[in-house]
């Protein structure tokens, strides 16, 4: 008799926060545990809605500025802390644009208060004058990751953070200063869609292997055959230099 | 009637001819449609061209807004307006910038200024449409829905809806907006504004979805932020709405739409309710989106006085635009042609094509492009159903500069990888390719990304297949 593996995945506000094809990364995920007989949970938390205590991967994806105000509220308190914790016992996570933004210090729109995010990273971003689109790359060490920017938020590292990567092609964090992303523990936040994680299956591995780690102290996986990711990967990186 | 000879109409003249000579050259050089380059020009020699000739039609201007279904729309209404008697001035070609809209403006115009036509109507893009509501002051404005499209072009949705708002908020008694109440987001920005107001919607017990799809937008309450509950899903966030919070709910119809016939990839039939009476349509369009844009069309016809005879015979011999659905004989295959463009439209495509036996067992080429046109971002592919293919027998082959993204995409989806086919990336090899994998005489689906479409539909023009677009 074997013991089916199981892993959950913990999608922050998934019904509010999924612009721009975020949830290819909960499937490539979910997927990629399949396919490799672990069977997934995934578990939308919404609004109002606790932590689920045995989640080992957290997907916080990006939002209109709406749902963002909302999201800012709800994660104050009790919530942000146990998203906090969960990281530094080992948890993987990863967060794109308004995601990433609320894990930061703080996020200052134009206009309006600031919002207060829950300091898993050492960031702090800011409503920047022009809104950064088009294809990005970033040096890292999961190789070359590729990806799709569309923010007009900027986001500065502080003296702990750690970058995800160098700046190939696009503006990444601010436009100035060569980052992509940041990284603490494995928890990792960016500014990139595409979706990331179906066409970087790298990183994608990477999140699985650290979440069943944090689960059961055994994070090898089985290799699968990327082909089809590896060209669209390959197509990605041509088309970002194509068009930088 | 001759007008007197102003500065102004001297400008205006002078813009219509020049868009008119730089329309014949691109033609006679071979460089296409020649749909925009015009309307630039045209607007640099008199930017107010447009508030010019719009002004002289003595019927006024119909605007046709929304993310799915404005092409198709603005041309059943053109079509139903010239069986009617009137002469139209249209941007047929689809081409709904400004810009667009100047040079369809320019092809018609008289040398003497006069706008060539006694109504228009006027396509609009949507980040074009405040620009457009300004510089024309239409009579009639018709939204028919406002969904997730390009975001790399317009940022958010959001910012989209808000510019309508301000824009709507701008107009008189004198026009009169046409919206679909079934979506929220336009309930919302139509509340309360000094124009007539005239809501349509489905009444349908059929064709209808058990949850919300990923793709769905605005599915919160406009008075309370509350989710919304939904008693019927038609498309997308469009349905049968209510807050469960606060009880704001859909808006009572002054059209309705109801008993919606569904004939697969060919046709579909309607009861349209209005002013007291019932009428059954029937078009040569397909699917449930087309349901809408025919209620839309049969709405802003009857509203512009045209009997429901007239709308009726008009809509029967109606055909779609080019590419939206097309059916074209190539090298001995039957293909289906669909554009698809942005993830509401690409669902209720691919709810089209498995409606019959629930799986996709025809072979199918998607064709993703990453242009300007397309949206530079191939992100809204995970947006899609593509889950739904998972369980036919077809073919699924992918092409285009994206197409390696696609065929991704259809792995994620939990697509057999045996039947995952990648194609050249260049369209002309990409469509051959997977034509020689048809067997002669048999059926095929092409769904192609806007300037996939437009790449693909010259090369079957080139070799004989189809017209080309901007003759028709």
């Amino acid at each position: 008799m074997t013991t089916e593996r199981v892993l959950t995945i913990a999608w922050l506000y998934g019904s509010k926060m999924n612009i721009y094809g975020d949830r290819g990364n909960v499937l490539a995920l979910a997927q990629r545990a399949r396919w490799r007989g672990i069977e997934p949970h995934v578990v939308v938390v919404g609004i109002g809605e606790a932590i689920p205590p045995e989640s080992d991967i957290f997907f916080f994806g990006g939002g209109q500025d709406q749902e963002q105000i909302a999201v800012s509220h709800d994660l104050t308190g009790a919530k942000g802390a146990a998203i906090k914790t969960s990281v530094e016992d080992g948890a993987a996570l990863l967060s794109i644009c308004g995601g990433y933004q609320l894990l930061g210090h703080e996020y200052r729109p134009h206009d309006a208060e600031p919002l207060p995010g829950i300091g898993l990273f050492d960031i702090e971003s800011e409503a920047g004058p022009e809104r950064f689109i088009g294809n990005v790359v970033i040096d890292s060490q999961w190789g070359t990751l590729v990806g799709f920017e569309n923010h007009s938020g900027l986001t500065f590292l502080g003296e702990t953070a750690t970058p995800m990567g160098t700046v190939q092609v696009g503006r990444g964090n601010n436009g100035r200063d060569r980052t992509g992303g940041a990284i603490y523990e494995n928890a990792i936040g960016c500014y990139m869609h595409g979706s990331l994680l179906p066409k970087n299956p790298k990183l994608a591995d990477w999140l699985l292997s650290a979440g069943l780690q944090y689960r059961c102290g055994e994070g090898d996986l089985d290799p699968l055959n990327d082909e089809i990711e590896q060209t669209a990967h390959a197509s990605a990186l041509q088309r970002a230099f194509a068009t930088r | 009637m001759s007008r007197p000879v102003t500065l102004s109409n001297v400008r205006l003249v002078g813009g219509v001819v020049a868009a008119r000579a730089i329309a014949r050259l691109i033609r006679t050089l071979g460089r296409g449609g020649g749909t925009s380059a015009p309307g630039l020009v045209a607007e640099w020699i008199d930017p107010a061209m447009l508030t010019r000739l719009t002004s002289r039609l003595p019927h006024g201007s119909i605007v046709v807004a929304g993310t799915n279904g404005k092409t198709t729309t603005s041309r059943m209404i053109a079509d139903v307006l010239t069986a009617h008697g009137h002469k139209v001035v249209h941007n047929r070609s689809g081409s709904n910038l400004v810009r667009g809209v100047v040079s369809a403006f320019a092809a018609q115009a008289s040398l003497t200024g006069n706008p060539g036509g006694d109504v228009a109507v006027i396509e609009t893009d949507e980040a074009a449409f405040p620009e457009i509501v300004r510089l024309v002051r239409p009579r009639l404005v018709l939204l028919n829905n406002l969904f997730r499209d390009q975001l790399d072009r317009y940022g958010e949705l959001d910012t989209i809806a808000r510019t309508w708002k301000t824009s709507l908020a701008s107009l008189g008694e004198e026009t009169t907006v046409l919206f679909n109440a079934d979506d929220p987001g336009l309930t919302a920005i139509t509340r309360d504004l000094a124009a007539a107001t005239i809501a349509f919607g489905l009444c349908e017990r059929k064709h209808t979805l058990q949850l919300l799809p990923h793709a769905a937008d605005a599915a919160t309450c406009y008075a309370c932020s509350a989710d919304l509950d939904y008693s019927r899903i038609y498309v997308s966030h469009l349905g049968e709405w209510q807050c469960p919070s606060c009880g704001v709910k859909r808006p009572d119809l002054d059209v309705v739409g109801r008993d919606v016939e569904l004939a697969g990839v060919e046709s579909l039939a309607m009861t349209i309710d209005q002013h007291g009476e019932s009428d059954r349509y029937e078009i040569g369009v397909p699917g449930l989106y087309n349901a809408y844009n025919t209620l839309a069309a049969v709405a802003a016809t009857r509203h512009a006085g045209v009997p429901h005879e007239t709308v009726r015979t008009a809509l029967e011999s109606f055909r779609s635009a080019f590419g939206r659905i097309e059916r074209v004989t190539y090298r001995g295959r039957k293909l289906t042609l669909a554009l698809v463009k942005n993830p509401v439209g690409f669902n209720e495509v691919l709810r089209m094509l498995t409606a019959a036996t629930g799986a996709l067992t025809v072979p199918t080429l998607i064709a993703i492009n990453d242009l300007h046109a397309d949206g530079r971002d191939v992100s809204w592919l995970w947006d899609v159903d593509f889950e739904l293919l998972a369980t036919g027998d077809g073919m699924l082959g992918a092409t285009g500069l994206r197409g390696a993204d696609m065929a991704n995409r259809l792995k994620y989806a939990g697509v057999a990888e045996d039947r995952i086919r990648s194609f050249p990336t260049g369209l002309a090899a990409g469509l051959d390719a997977f034509v020689n994998q048809i067997p002669d005489g048999e059926q095929a689906y092409i769904l192609p990304t806007y300037t996939a479409m437009l790449e693909i539909r010259k090369t079957l023009a080139d070799r004989g297949a189809v017209e080309t677009f901007w003759q028709q």
